[in-house]
C-alpha cells in the first residue's frame, strides 16, 4: 500500500515518459517481454502512442486521491448520522433512517449521471458525488453498531455520572464502532476506484487529458482483442491497489484494538 | 423539662431522616404490538412500590430475575422515566429535575454495575475511566486530578501502576475494584449497587462485599444493594426488600427478615439457602417454589404471588394485598403472613 501511494506522490520522477506525449510511431507496441516489445516502454503503449506504465503511475495520483477522499467525505457524514442515530434514538433516528432509505433507493449511477450532467464533470465534483451515494452505508452500519454498544453498561456509567451526551458519543461510542467502520471503509475505497473507473468509462468521469486508472481501463477496452495490454495493466494495478488497502485495513484494525496491543 | 424533651424529638427525627425516599413509584413499559392497535398493552415493571433508606444504612432489594429490582434502580439513577410516583433524595424529587440539574445531582448517586466486563469502556484506560467522573464535574485539574485517581486507586486496593493498562488485562474482581473506584469518585452520598458480585467467583465476591463493607464506614456511604438471592445481601445490608412482579412483598432489617419472615415468597427464598451444616438441614422448613414467575406483562389478579404459593386461599385470589406494617418496622403485603417458626438462624 505504501509502495501504491508513494508511486502517487513521486510519479514525476518514477515515470520513464511523460503520460501525455503521443508518439504515431510507437503505436500499440506490446510489453517488452512480448514479441515486437519496446525496452522502451516497459509496458506498451496505447493507440496513440503513449507509454502505459507512465500513464499507470500518473493515473495513481487520481484515483487514489478521489478514492480516499470520497470515502472519508462519505465517511464523515455516515459515522456522524450513524452515532446520533443511534445514540438518541426515536423520532430522530425515524428522521435520519428513512432518509437513508430514500438515498439506498436511488440507482448510484444514475445519480451519479444526473448530478455529474448538472454541476459538470470535475475531480471535486465526482468526489462529493461518490461522497453522497457512499455514506448511507456507513450510517447503517454505525448506526447498529451504536444500538448495540449504547446497551451495554460502560455507557449507562457515563450516563449516570453525568457526562454530556456529545462526550458519550464521542469518547464512548466512537472509539467503539471505529474498527467495523475502518474494515468497510476500507473496502469501499476499492469499490470507489471501481465506481470511478466505470463513471469515466461512461464519459462522465475523470475528463481527459486527466490521466486517471478508469480512463485508462475505458480507452482500452476497443483494443482489448487485439492489444490486450492496454486494459490488462491498468486493471492489474486497481486489483493490487484494493488488495493493498484492504490488508491495510486490516492492520489499521489489529493496531487501533488495545486489546493486540501486546 | 418538656421542652427538652421535645428538642431531643426533634434532634431524632432529624437523625432519622431519609436520605431516599420513593413513594408510590411506578414504571410501565409500552409493549402494545403494532401502531393500529388501540389497546395499550404495558409491561408492569415496577408498580407502585414505596420505600425509604437512611443515612448510612445498606437496604437490600431481593427478587427474582425480572421482579423489577434492576428497574428500580435504574429509576433512581435517572436513567429511566418513571411512570408515575415520587423518588425524593433530601427531599428533592429528582425525577423532576432536568438538564444541568440533574447532571449536577448526579454527582451525589453513583453506581456499580453488575458486569464488569462490559461497564469498563474497553478503549479507555484505567485512569481515564477514573478521571472520568472528576472531569466530568470539574472536580479537579491537572496534577491534582491524577494524584486524586491515584488516591482512589489506592482505596480500593489497585496497584498505581496499573493506571495505564486498559480493562481487558484485569481480571473479573480488579474491574469491579475499577468500577469501584470510579463510583466512588465524586464522593457519592448514595451509591446504587447493582448485582454487583453476581458475575465474580465466589472466592473473589467475598473481597468484594469486605471493601465495599470497609468503604461504607470510611466514607460513611449509603447503599441500596440489589441481588437475585438473600445469601448476597445477607452480610451487607441493614434492612432488606423483598420484590416479587413489581412489588415489594416485605420489608424489614435483616434480622427480623431472617428469623421471622411473613411473606411465603421470602420463605421461598430462605429455602433456597444452602445449609453447609447438614445436621442443621433436618431442622429447616424447606418450601419449594414451583414453576416459573409470571410474565409482568400479564400478571395474576389478586395477590401476584398466589399462583406459586403454597398457603394460597380464595381471597388471595381476587384481594391485591396491601403493604401494612404487621409488626413494628415490619411490612408485608399479605392476606396470611405467617406465624413464627419459617426463618432460619443468621449464622454469623
Amino acid at each position: 500500500m505504501f509502495a501504491v501511494i508513494l508511486v502517487a506522490l513521486f510519479a514525476k520522477s518514477l515515470a520513464p515518459h511523460d503520460p501525455k506525449m503521443i508518439n504515431p510511431a510507437m503505436m500499440l507496441k506490446p510489453p517488452v517481454w512480448v514479441d515486437g516489445g519496446s525496452s522502451l516502454h516497459i509496458l506498451g503503449t496505447d493507440n496513440l502512442g503513449r507509454d502505459i506504465l507512465s500513464r499507470i503511475i500518473y493515473g495513481s495520483q487520481i484515483s487514489l486521491a478521489v478514492g480516499i477522499s470520497s470515502v472519508a467525505f462519505a465517511g464523515v457524514i455516515g459515522v456522524f448520522v450513524g452515532l446520533v442515530a443511534g445514540y438518541y434514538g426515536g423520532f430522530i433516528d425515524n428522521i435520519l433512517m428513512r432518509l437513508v432509505d430514500s438515498f439506498l433507493a436511488i440507482p448510484t449511477i444514475l445519480f451519479a449521471l444526473v448530478f455529474l450532467t448538472i454541476f459538470g464533470p470535475s475531480v471535486p465534483t465526482l468526489i462529493v458525488v461518490l461522497g453522497i451515494t457512499n455514506w448511507v452505508q456507513y450510517a447503517r452500519l454505525v448506526r447498529g453498531e451504536v444500538l448495540s454498544i449504547k446497551e451495554r453498561e460502560f455507557v449507562k456509567a457515563a450516563r449516570s455520572i453525568g457526562v454530556r451526551d456529545c462526550k458519550i458519543i464521542l469518547r464512548h461510542l466512537l472509539p467503539n464502532v471505529i474498527s467495523p467502520f475502518i474494515v468497510i471503509s476500507t473496502l469501499s475505497v476499492a469499490t470507489t476506484i471501481i465506481l470511478e473507473a466505470s463513471l469515466s468509462f461512461l464519459g462522465l468521469g475523470i475528463q481527459p487529458p486527466t490521466i486517471s486508472w478508469g480512463g485508462i481501463l475505458s480507452d482500452g477496452r476497443d483494443y482489448v482483442a487485439t492489444s490486450w495490454w492496454l486494459a490488462t495493466f491498468p486493471g492489474m494495478a486497481i486489483t493490487i491497489t484494493v488488495l493493498a488497502i484492504i490488508f491495510l485495513g486490516d492492520w489499521l484494525r489489529d493496531v487501533l484494538d488495545p486489546r493486540d496491543n501486546h | 423539662m418538656v421542652h427538652i424533651m421535645e428538642k431531643k424529638n426533634k434532634q431524632q427525627a432529624k437523625e432519622e431522616q431519609y436520605l431516599l425516599e420513593v413513594k408510590g413509584l411506578k414504571k410501565y413499559f409500552d409493549v402494545s404490538e403494532g401502531w393500529l392497535k388501540k389497546e395499550k398493552q404495558y409491561l408492569k415493571a415496577v408498580d407502585d412500590i414505596d420505600f425509604y433508606v437512611k443515612q448510612g444504612e445498606t437496604l437490600g432489594i431481593v427478587g427474582e430475575s425480572g421482579c423489577g429490582k434492576s428497574t428500580t434502580g435504574n429509576l433512581i439513577m435517572q436513567l429511566l422515566d418513571k411512570t408515575e410516583g415520587e423518588i425524593l433524595f433530601e427531599g428533592v424529587d429528582l425525577s423532576t429535575l432536568k438538564g444541568e440539574a440533574l447532571r449536577k445531582k448526579r454527582a451525589e448517586i453513583q453506581m456499580i454495575f453488575q458486569d464488569p466486563f462490559s461497564s469498563l469502556n474497553p478503549r479507555m484506560r484505567v485512569f481515564e475511566i477514573i478521571a472520568e467522573p472528576l472531569r466530568t464535574h470539574q472536580a479537579a485539574k491537572g496534577k491534582k486530578l491524577e494524584n486524586q485517581v491515584y488516591e482512589l486507586m489506592e482505596v480500593v486496593g489497585l496497584d498505581r501502576s496499573y493506571a495505564r493498562r486498559y480493562p481487558h488485562e484485569f481480571s473479573g474482581g480488579q474491574r469491579q475494584r475499577i468500577g469501584i473506584a470510579r463510583a466512588l469518585a465524586l464522593k457519592p452520598k448514595l451509591i446504587i449497587c447493582d448485582e454487583p458480585v453476581s458475575a465474580l467467583d465466589v472466592s473473589i465476591q467475598s473481597q468484594i462485599l469486605n471493601l465495599m463493607a470497609k468503604l461504607q464506614k470510611d466514607f460513611q456511604l449509603t447503599y441500596i444493594f440489589i441481588a437475585h438471592g438473600l445469601p448476597a445481601v445477607k452480610h451487607i445490608s441493614d434492612r432488606v426488600a423483598v420484590m416479587y412482579l413489581g412489588k415489594i412483598v416485605e420489608i424489614t432489617t435483616k434480622e427480623k427478615l431472617f428469623h421471622q419472615p411473613f411473606h411465603p415468597y421470602t420463605e421461598g427464598l430462605l429455602s433456597a439457602v444452602p445449609i453447609p451444616d447438614p445436621t442443621l438441614r433436618e431442622q429447616k422448613h424447606r418450601i419449594i417454589l414451583e414453576g416459573d414467575m409470571p410474565s409482568p406483562a400479564n400478571p395474576p389478579s389478586g395477590c401476584r404471588f398466589h399462583t406459586r404459593c403454597p398457603y394460597a386461599q380464595e381471597q388471595c385470589k381476587g384481594e391485591e394485598p396491601k403493604l401494612i406494617e404487621e409488626k413494628p418496622d415490619h411490612f408485608v403485603a399479605c392476606h396470611f403472613p405467617l406465624k413464627e417458626g419459617h426463618g432460619v438462624l443468621i449464622d454469623q
